[in-house]
């Protein structure tokens, strides 16, 4: 799939949301924990090598699960393959416990039910609704209930 | 950089709702020619197909950073997808009517995470302050604010927007958006077995009201944030699919 790869490449040079060195592996046969450099930027998860500057890889978060497993240890995966894991062990598991706060509400898709949520919120408290002053309350990404095509 | 393609892939290609879609003309990165291809844009992720049916992307574009504008070009409705940084290209489009090619501009222009999480923030900020302004009203604070929230919810019977459904896989079994995990344990609220009307379709959402007069050791309390409110609702609805799950294997 091609895909804008300067852009994203800029993206990873971003300030991170969470960046921390952690022990990493990837859903590959024969795979082991290496310590890699982990960016979190919008959606993105980023790896990198620790020393390089350009990162390994990138994982789009959007329908994916984060699991906490064993002791430090939490995982990533996708919904259409629920056994890949990516796996990831902190230092502690305080850490642990962070970044799968972090990377649970990191999608776009659970912004976006955020913003609905609030948007809701707001309108029962005080009967307007508050996209209106943005000028786009009829968008089709912030409405309820199914989106339109 | 290697990228989840596949699961790039399955996000473009599965039920979730697009927040545009259509064809589109684009033009070549090295020759100008014009080719039509089907695009659907989710969340900040623009995916394009060769054909409608096309089972899987050609490709996408990561709409993080970028201007959209019009442009002039040869083509009627064109209109460009501009990333900052030397060397950068520029996505050129053409839409193929006024009206689409103005939805298109609109839709992408706001399509940024970033965009996204800025109005967030300031519509939960919004709501701390209005929050905070009502607890500092009367005494008689919590009947009132708890009339006020039943009568709130009464007033939205629609379904609850937390929680898009996806449509059953051929196995039967529903899939969750983000599903955060049956290993949460579940909440002591005693509201469970609501769901049997012998109903063999996906699992039902849980009624709004429900949830938030039912819930333990939080009467009347609504949660402060929308994380804890989708905890919550995570942990019913995990039951509801695991009562969900066993019913279907029953008849077999």
């Amino acid at each position: 799939m091609r895909y804008n790869e300067r852009e994203l490449l800029s993206l990873a040079r971003q300030p991170a949301e969470k960046a921390a060195e952690i022990r990493m592996s990837v859903p590959k046969k024969g795979s082991v924990l290496k310590k890699r450099l982990v960016k979190l930027v919008v959606n993105f998860l980023f790896y990198f090598r620790t020393d390089e500057a350009e990162p390994i890889g990138a994982l789009l978060l959007e329908h994916c699960r984060i699991t906490k497993e064993e002791e430090n240890i939490f995982s990533i995966s996708f919904i259409e393959e629920p056994e890949r894991k990516y796996c990831f062990e902190c230092a502690s598991e305080q850490q642990c416990q962070e970044w799968v706060e972090a990377l649970k509400r990191a999608s776009y898709e659970f912004l976006r039910r955020s913003l609905i949520f609030y948007r809701n919120e707001i309108q029962k408290m005080t009967g307007k609704d508050p996209l209106e002053q943005y000028g786009i309350s009829e968008e089709a990404r912030f409405q309820l209930g199914t989106h339109r095509q | 950089m290697k990228l989840n393609e596949r699961s790039l892939a399955f996000y473009a290609t599965c039920d979730s709702p697009a927040d545009n879609s259509g064809f589109l003309y684009k033009r070549g990165e090295r020759h100008t020619a014009y080719h039509r291809r089907w695009f659907v844009l989710k969340g900040n992720m623009l995916f394009y197909f060769e054909e409608r049916e096309s089972r899987e992307p050609v490709g996408v574009i990561v709409l993080e950073g970028c201007n959209v504008e019009l442009c002039e070009s040869a083509e009627d409705f064109a209109f460009a997808i501009r990333f900052g940084g030397t060397k950068s290209r520029t996505y050129v489009l053409a839409a193929e009517s006024q009206a689409a090619m103005e939805s298109w501009v609109k839709s992408l222009s706001r399509a940024s995470f970033d965009y996204m999480r800025l109005v967030v923030r300031e519509l939960e900020k919004q709501l701390e302050e209005m929050r905070r302004g009502l607890a500092g009203g009367c005494g008689s604070s919590r009947e009132s604010s708890g009339s006020w929230k039943s009568s709130g919810l009464e007033r939205s019977p629609e379904r609850l927007p937390a929680l898009p459904t996806i449509l059953p896989k051929e196995n039967g079994c529903a899939v969750w958006n983000n599903a955060l995990g049956a290993q949460q344990p579940s909440d002591t609220s005693g509201c469970g077995g609501h769901y049997d009307e012998g109903n063999p379709r996906p699992p039902p959402l849980p009624p709004r009201r429900r949830v938030s007069s039912g819930s333990a050791g939080s009467a009347g309390e609504i949660p402060s944030t929308f994380c804890r409110l989708h905890e919550r609702y995570s942990q019913e609805v995990a039951r509801l699919r695991q009562d969900w799950l066993e019913k279907q294997r029953g008849p077999r």
